[in-house]
């Protein structure tokens, strides 16, 4: 059994409560202990920071020095929402790399009682640990529901891989991560350009027009590449996505129906386990078309064309993305 | 182990110099003059001047003068570093009678003035640094110039322009040329272009009667599928072995007709010449205009050496020139200089994934495009979308990828606003498309080059100043389906922008091969932090390295157009000639020799040799050092644990003496004496 | 950093009136950690990649040439730190890796004090945010919207109910806010990182 830290944010308690009771509920298929932070707070979000600076870093550093508190066999704090992942580990990272903000901060604490040395805890997003530390042989042997034919469209939004400060990911433009894990679930993962585009975050409430265009991008995105559903692993993004498509839809005269799952859910339906327990009907846009196809099969003339070359072929040959192993 | 004592004091002359404000305005100069006559002056310090700039003629005459008229056996110039000016003031010593070997400098600006603003610890340091050279001086014996021959023969690496160039030059002269070319036939990348800026000059047309010239020459003795194993030596005497790898044809017999390639079955992805976009054989030449004309068989996807059937080529063969038990051949050459015109890469841009090349079908890179308007190209020339059919009504050309971004290469890659220029010249010549061109800045620098962006906007491009920021098929309104979006900031009107295009081509960047640090280490010279091979002195001597003997041309030194590449092979061939037409070269003194006496015979300086100077007379059971091959490194010196090994120039007296010198004095009692040279 | 001074498009400035540090090294200064604002070449890789660029008064290029051009009015008057969606396209593409996320918060916060913007609904979101994480230790998304509505989109109110209802149905927001055990220390620590902040940087 793996432990971490668990720092599970707002939304995951409320409106993305789906991604921890689904988080919550492969645990034991993943052998993953989770020790959540006592009495931590909110994470500030995009908010805090955009009204003042110390006091935005020393809500944080509460929840760093409560954190630093609990290390006991393990000093690596998870977040499954990807803004208080990068909250968490930007403070960290600034208060590494600023001292005189890191001193600030620490005065600001001990008003508190409490006090943080930057670096003690390694902070990862959950996509992070259960890629690398749990890893895809260890996945790929706990599905007994393989995802076969469900087309994903893996949504990663942009606090995950941008700016990546501590470079967990190897690729901002291009990442692979949860295509990789989709994939070990035996799901059907396609490669679309917006799948690093930004959700809208909390534009919804302050210029709609903005917001809706930028989901609407997305959706159209996965939609192109004809996607089943799409996989978020942060509670932003699967919020805007799924509950205002119909406002999208209203906007824009389109007829997106595309569902919004977590990451976490689809490894749960892969692993066996029933929706219900996966927080699965939380929805605005129901899945329940696509999880229908799980385990179908499809007739072969839908099948992925046959790549041999014909003779009189004039196509010019076509680069390809660099596979795993290749590094370039 | 202390500096053996002198039996007779030198006469020693202190030169102190201002450098006009560069040392005297952290150093006090004047001080340190005066400090050295008064505490060194029973060291042998008879003149002790300061003088504002000492590598001027009056600065040297002052030294030819104290030589001549106080009779000086010793000189040290504190000044700048010898690099500069070693040769100077051991010039004026030798036009004044006075062996040049016996004239030290310290330098006092690059180690003192320059690296401190603290001007009482810099005088300080200063002091102490004169007084080092004082004490070590005094133990310099005269040398003797040494000459080695040169060898009149060059070695060239890399078969293109700038290989090419330096090749003609030195064979055109009557001497010899090994030319060494990595791929099949010599030309480099220009070979695979279709036009050249900005007098749209065919590359090829340009090109192949130079690559003529040198498979027709006499003097030059080619190898191509090959590569250098392994260099020894120094220079005036490399000796190289060549590695020429098998083409499984017998040279002799081949007549490159051309018909073992027609009837290959195997038909694979041409990565190198065709850049990916066309396909070649198992059995191949990489363009018709090859020089030399036969084909090399790659095994890697040859069916008979993948899995022993097929061999069609030896069936259909005329001349029977097929032999698949070939071997790699070892040659060994001796020659005096070489030359590194080993070229550049192209930057990978799937590296840059949102600019879509590798995911987005119709995004092509600089050097696929220029494939595809090479009338010998995959396309013959016509410029289509990768279906190889459909003409592209709109083509976006972006600048700077991978070029001039700290997350990939911060370096301008210099050729690409002319080649991105080119591009859009030659769109608008063979199709009714829309050109777009995205730039950060036009930068159009030499001859000809902003003419060509005044002839280029005229024919109507549309240039949007703005990095683009991603390449996409999401399209956002009607017009935009199908098609590949470039998205902008115009920031002329400060306005973002999605243009709509069918085809994009890529500027990539310029980069080092990814073996350059082997290559490097191979011949013993260095590459900077970019992986470009350095040069003795960016502005002054380009194409020199530092190591004696070794000259780089070309985009190997970083990117280059063209006439610069042909400048610099000329520039190396010029230097080489030079050193061919003195027939011989001074080298440094400084080498190493062996007392006998104290040699016990333990032989480990033998293999630490890299010059393979040391020899070991079994009968004696003694070492001796070849003078002649000695480049005097010290590494034997260092190793020998009799101490029986000492290098003139740098003996252990010499070396002691200078350490004592410079701790003779302390700062803290305002530079007094406090101890005394043991050779007192 | 050398001290740069402005020289501004007005008739002769009193010499006193002129200031002793340039906006630039103020924005600098006032972004944690190393912003390399400084070395912005305007290649425009920024504004081409925001997202909300196009509702943008001044895309993110032009704000930082704004910004090394001393226009500090024009800079807090803008629309653009309060359409910036922290997406962090723009810093990681960057070329010239200026942070410039970091340098879009440092806007909003001199914004605020500076309340030159006369749309106020973005800047009293994050106000609202604030406010109820200070009273709460946690966000209370039901109070934020409402306030919020209430307050600047009073015809969202209507639609929002309906949302909200869905919302509340599947469980995914709450009606009342949580409080955290440990209140009284979180605002005894930001009342201290307040009166912090109030020192120049």
């Amino acid at each position: 059994m793996e432990k971490y830290l668990l720092y599970p944010g707002c939304a995951m308690e409320r409106s993305a409560s789906a991604y921890l009771d689904s988080t919550m509920a492969i645990r034991d298929d993943i052998a993953i202990e989770f020790e959540e932070v006592k009495d931590w707070n909110c994470c500030g979000a995009t908010e805090y920071i955009s009204v003042a600076q110390t006091p935005a870093h020393a809500l944080i550093g509460r929840n760093l020095a409560l954190a630093s508190q609990q290390i006991n066999g393990t000093n690596t704090l998870v977040a499954g929402c990807s803004a208080c992942y990068l909250n968490l580990s930007k403070t960290d990272n600034y208060m590494l790399e600023d001292d005189k903000l890191s001193e600030q901060v620490n005065v600001a604490l001990s008003a508190g009682g409490l006090n943080y040395q930057p670096g003690t805890l390694k902070i990862r997003h959950l996509l992070d640990i259960i890629l690398n530390d749990v890893g895809l042989a260890a996945i790929r042997e706990k599905v007994i529901r393989p995802l076969k034919q469900l087309r994903i469209a893996p949504y990663y939004g942009c606090m995950i891989t941008r700016p990546d400060p501590n470079k967990h990911f190897r690729n901002a433009e291009y990442p692979q991560s949860l295509d990789k894990v989709m994939r070990a679930l035996g799901a059907e993962v396609i490669d679309y350009p917006m799948k690093t585009h930004c959700c809208g975050g909390h534009m919804t409430q302050i210029s709609e027009s903005t917001a809706y265009e930028m989901i609407r991008g997305l959706l159209y995105g996965a939609t192109q590449y004809k996607a089943d559903v799409m996989v978020t692993l942060c509670p932003m993004c699967q919020l805007n996505l799924d509950a205002y498509q119909e406002n999208v839809n209203k906007h824009f005269k389109t007829n997106f129906n595309i569902p919004i799952l977590y990451f976490t859910q689809l490894m749960g339906l892969a692993f066996g386990h029933d929706a219900e327990e996966l927080g699965i009907g939380k929805e605005f846009v129901s899945p329940g078309k696509a999880l229908a196809k799980i385990g179908i099969e499809i007739p072969e003339d839908q099948a992925s064309p046959k790549t041999k070359r014909k003779k009189d072929d004039p196509s010019l040959p076509m680069p390809a993305m660099p596979k795993d192993e290749e590094v370039i | 182990m202390s500096a053996a004592p002198k039996s007779e004091k030198e006469r020693v002359g202190v030169y102190v110099c201002h450098c006009g404000t560069n040392i005297a305005g952290i150093v006090d100069v004047e001080d340190v003059a005066l400090w050295a006559k008064k505490e060194l002056g029973d060291d042998g310090v008879v003149i002790s001047r300061d003088y504002k700039f000492m590598c001027s003629s009056l600065g040297q005459e002052l030294i030819e003068h104290d030589i001549e008229i106080e009779g000086l056996t010793r000189v040290v110039v504190a000044a700048c570093s010898p690099h500069l000016h070693e040769a100077t003031f051991r010039g004026a010593c030798d036009r004044a009678g006075l062996n040049p070997y016996l004239c030290e400098m310290v330098s006092i600006r690059e180690q003192v003035s320059w690296v401190t603003t603290d001007k009482v610890k810099a005088t300080a340091k200063a002091k102490a640094m004169v007084a080092s050279g004082v004490e070590r001086v005094i133990h310099n014996e005269p040398l003797d110039r040494m000459y080695v021959p040169v060898h009149p023969d060059t070695l060239v690496v890399g078969g293109g322009i700038a290989g090419i160039q330096a090749t003609l030059e030195i064979s055109n002269s009557g001497n010899k040329v090994y030319l060494v070319e990595r791929e099949p036939s010599i030309g480099g990348h220009m070979a695979q272009f279709d036009k050249t800026f900005p007098t749209l000059d065919c590359a090829a047309c340009i090109l192949t009667p130079r690559m003529v010239d040198v498979g027709n020459q006499p003097n030059v003795e080619l190898y191509t599928w090959s590569e250098v194993e392994r260099v020894d030596g120094y220079v005036g005497n490399f000796t190289v072995t060549i590695r020429k790898k098998a083409r499984y044809i017998v040279e002799a017999d081949c007549t490159g007709c051309g018909i073992c390639w027609e009837k290959c079955p195997k038909k694979v992805i041409d990565d190198v010449f065709e850049a990916g976009l066309g396909y070649r054989k198992a059995v191949y030449t990489p363009f018709a205009q090859a020089v030399p004309k036969y084909p090399v068989i790659d095994t890697e996807t040859c069916i008979y050496f993948q899995n022993g059937k097929c061999r069609a080529c030896e069936k259909f063969c005329p001349t029977d020139a097929i032999d698949f038990n070939q071997e790699d051949e070892f040659i060994t050459v001796t020659v005096g200089n070489i030359i590194l015109a080993t070229g550049y890469d192209t930057f990978d841009a799937r590296r840059i994934p949102q600019y879509g090349y590798g995911r987005l079908a119709n995004v092509f890179t600089s050097i696929e495009f220029e494939r595809m308007c090479n009338a010998a190209g995959p396309t013959d020339g016509e410029i289509v979308m990768r279906d190889g059919v459909t003409k592209p009504k709109s083509v976006g050309i972006v600048h700077c990828v991978g070029s001039r971004d700290n997350r990939y290469n911060s370096y301008c890659s210099v050729i690409c606003c002319m080649s991105s220029l080119k591009f859009a010249h030659v769109v608008k010549e063979r199709t009714d498309a829309e050109v777009y061109e995205f730039y950060i800045d036009m930068r159009t620098a030499y001859k000809d080059y902003d003419e060509f962006y005044q002839r280029v906007l005229e024919e109507g491009t549309h240039f949007i100043r703005g990095k683009v920021a991603e390449i996409t098929d999401a399209a956002r309104q009607p017009g935009e389906e199908g098609k590949l979006i470039i998205q902008a900031e115009d920031t002329l009107i400060s306005r973002q922008r999605r243009i709509p295009v069918d085809m994009v081509i890529l500027s990539t960047a310029l980069e080092p091969r990814p073996d350059s640090k082997e290559v490097g280490h191979k011949f013993g010279i260095s590459c900077s932090a970019n992986g470009w091979f350095i040069e003795k002195h960016p502005k002054l001597d380009p194409v020199a390295t530092m190591t004696e003997g070794i000259f780089i041309a070309g985009a190997v030194q970083g990117p280059k157009d063209i006439p610069t590449s042909v400048a610099q092979g000329a520039a190396a061939a010029a230097r080489v000639l030079c050193h061919i037409g003195q027939e011989q070269i001074e080298l440094e003194p400084v080498r190493a020799s062996v007392n006998a006496d104290k040699c016990s015979g333990c032989r480990i300086c033998n293999d630490l040799c890299p010059f393979n100077a040391i020899l070991f007379h079994e009968d004696l059971m003694v070492t001796e050092i070849n003078q002649a091959l000695c480049q005097g490194c010290g590494t034997c010196v260092a190793a020998c644990p009799a101490g029986a090994i000492t290098g003139s120039g740098f003996t252990n007296n010499q070396i002691m003496a200078q350490i004592e010198g410079m701790l003779m004095f302390s700062e803290s009692n305002g530079m007094t004496r406090v101890a005394e040279p043991v050779a007192a | 950093m050398t001290t740069v001074i402005d020289h501004t498009a007005e008739a002769v400035l009193d010499p006193a009136e002129i200031p002793k540090k340039s906006y630039l090294a103020e924005v600098v200064a006032a972004t944690p950690g190393v912003s390399r604002l400084e070395m912005c070449i305007q290649c425009g890789t920024c504004g081409g990649s925001c997202p909300s660029a196009k509702d943008m008064d001044h895309s993110p290029r032009q704000i930082f040439a704004m910004i090394h051009a001393g226009m500090k009015d024009d800079v807090l008057a803008s629309n653009t730190p309060w359409y910036c969606v922290s997406c962090y396209f723009c810093t990681s593409r960057c070329p010239q890796e200026i942070h410039i996320t970091d340098v879009m918060y440092t806007l909003k916060r001199m914004a605020i004090k500076a309340n030159l913007y006369d749309d106020h609904t973005a800047a009293d979101l994050s106000k609202t945010f604030v406010n109820q994480v200070e009273n709460n230790g946690r966000s209370f998304e039901l109070g934020l919207a409402t306030r919020h509505y209430l307050r600047h989109q009073p015809m969202r109110l209507v639609g929002s109910a309906t949302f909200g209802l869905e919302m509340l149905s599947k469980g995914r927001l709450d009606l009342t806010p949580h409080k955290i055990d440990g209140l009284d220390q979180l605002k005894a620590i930001l009342k201290k990182a307040k009166e912090l902040d109030k020192v120049e940087v």
